[in-house]
């Protein structure tokens, strides 16, 4: 059994961190354990500079929401995260990005391992042209994380309940993912990113496609798996963002310009920019 | 901050919300002055007709509730705007309080005739209803130029309200004590005293809301910012 804390393939890590409050002195932000700590991170895709030391900690089964316009650098952010930045060429990623304490850009981490441990949903549901079996017994098998076909099956069925799509598709897992509709795709893709029980959820966009009944259950699902998981979204609808949330990040230019309670953001936000930006005025 | 949405009809539909706590504040001063003058000058015509305009306050409160809805649904507001949007209902509801209060005073002007003991307080009576009239028309100017400062401003003069109050009951009681026939009239007097009172209540309460609208924080939270 893999260490759920250990990035590295081998050698055995301490556990994670603890005990930090989020932000001091704000009342209606209840300390909570973090479990991604952003320090000084900066970006650049050649010249330009995505993202400008930005310093964010994400706690702990608990919604991050990161919004702001489009070309913020809010899906560059994301991407530092499980380091998919790495697979861009011109990408230049600097600063540090703790996950459980353990940095994720240390030279002996292994960035599959650490895709294990933070998986990801897209804005468009991209199931792989599989059963629906398959899509959700892909992880598991790679990583070796089921020792027989039993246990594939038992983590394909918690997997598939878990995404809360199990009853839909029970009598027909041989067919494929992509004959589902839009909203059963997304909620595949959950399930595939949590076969492989990993500690965090990025979703960039992950309603962007779906219909407000799609869309609710995902929210509605987000909701169940933050129990679970610690989950950040990208999200362009300020409500979705007000809805699921508990902290929301407000990206401007490539710079955090304001983080903290969902609930504050969005009834008293301390920067202009940010009040600019969710209510819809010109900046 | 930029001021404009970029969706020009929401702003349109705020200009509108404020325009209409504006009107209904304007006329609930008005109430109140009219109310303290037929008291004051035994006109029982000029009371009937406090009495039938309280009538349009409701429906004031009425237009804005539904129009404050109507945002709700339509723009979903955050922020500042949500803040306003939320205050709106209560300051409609207070100032619609407010023209009760101003009916209330209007309605004992036939149950108290041309007597000693009000030509007694008739300059309190006065200087009370002025205090309160002013503090209406401050914190609507307040609500409208998102003037916390005026909101504190209208919050202190409450107090002057408070002490006013409690010195014009305590003249009330000593004649009612020396002088027994006044006790009729002189009960009356007390609560419309009573009355003024409170609408100097319900602007502190409007006050207090107007606070919240510009600064995200209550009015007794102070300058702590979160
Ligand atoms: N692969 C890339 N190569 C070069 N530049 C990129 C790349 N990806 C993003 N950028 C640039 O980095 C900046 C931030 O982009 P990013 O995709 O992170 O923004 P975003 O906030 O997610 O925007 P959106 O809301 O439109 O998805 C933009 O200026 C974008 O053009
Ligand atoms: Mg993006």
């Amino acid at each position: 059994m893999v260490n759920p804390m250990n990035l590295q393939s081998h050698s055995p890590m301490p556990t994670g961190i603890t005990g930090f409050p989020i932000a001091a002195g704000a009342s209606t932000e209840v300390a909570q354990n973090i479990r991604i700590t952003a320090k000084d991170v900066s970006v650049s895709y050649g010249d330009l500079r995505a993202l400008k030391s930005i310093d964010l900690d994400i706690a702990e089964n608990r919604v991050t929401a990161l919004i702001g316009p489009s070309g913020c650098g809010k899906s560059t952010f994301l991407r530092c995260i499980n380091r998919m930045n790495d697979l861009i060429p011109s990408c230049q990623v600097s600063g540090e990005i703790k996950l459980s304490g353990h940095d994720i850009y240390g030279p002996e981490v292994d960035v599959e391992v650490l895709r294990r441990h933070v998986g990801m949903v897209f804005q468009k549901p991209n199931p792989f042209p599989k059963t629906i079996y398959d899509n959700v017994a892909y992880g598991p098998r790679i990583h070796g994380l089921a020792g027989s076909k039993g246990e594939l099956d038992a983590i394909v069925e918690k997997s598939l309940k878990r995404a809360g799509l199990f009853d839909e598709v029970k009598d027909r897992l041989d067919r494929l993912g992509t004959s589902l509709s839009g909203g059963q795709q997304q909620r595949l893709c959950i399930a595939r990113a949590i076969a492989i029980e990993p500690e965090v959820i990025l979703m960039d966009e992950p309603c962007s496609a779906l219909d407000p009944i799609a869309t609710a259950k995902i929210e509605e699902l987000i909701d169940e798996l933050k129990q679970r998981y610690t989950i950040v979204i990208v999200t362009h609808s300020m409500q979705q963002a007000a809805r699921v949330s508990d902290y929301t990040a407000y990206f401007h230019l490539g710079e955090l310009v304001e983080r903290g309670d969902t609930n504050r953001i969005f009834t008293s936000p301390q920067h202009a920019k940010t009040e600019a930006y969710i209510s819809g005025r010109i900046g | 901050m930029p001021n404009h949405h970029i969706v020009q009809a929401f702003d349109a539909e705020l200009e509108t919300l404020d325009a209409l706590i504006a009107q209904m504040g304007f006329m609930a001063q008005k109430q109140q002055e009219k109310a303290l003058n037929c008291f004051l000058a035994h006109d029982k015509e000029a009371a009937k007709k406090v009495r039938d305009d309280d009538e349009k306050l409701d429906a004031c409160e009425r237009h804005i509730n539904a129009h404050a809805t109507q945002i709700f649904a339509r723009r979903q507001p955050v922020a500042a705007d949500l803040r306003t949007v939320v205050a709106s209902f209560k300051i409609a509801g207070d100032l619609e309080r407010i023209g009760d209060h101003a009916k209330n005073m209007a309605k004992r002007t036939k149950r108290v005739g041309d007597i000693p003991i009000l030509a007694e307080v008739s300059g309190s009576l006065r200087k009370i209803s002025r205090l309160v009239e002013t503090m209406i028309s401050d914190v609507i100017k307040a609500f409208t130029s998102r003037d916390a400062g005026l909101a504190l401003a209208v919050l202190d003069q409450d107090e002057a309200v408070d002490l006013l109050h409690k010195c014009l009951i305590s003249d009330l009681l000593s004649h009612m004590k020396t002088d027994t026939a006044s006790i009729a009239a002189g009960t009356e007097i007390l609560f419309a005293v009573k009355n003024i009172e409170r609408i100097g209540d319900h602007a502190t309460n409007i006050a207090e809301q107007v606070y919240y609208i510009v600064t995200g924080r209550q009015a007794d939270e102070g300058d702590g910012a979160a």
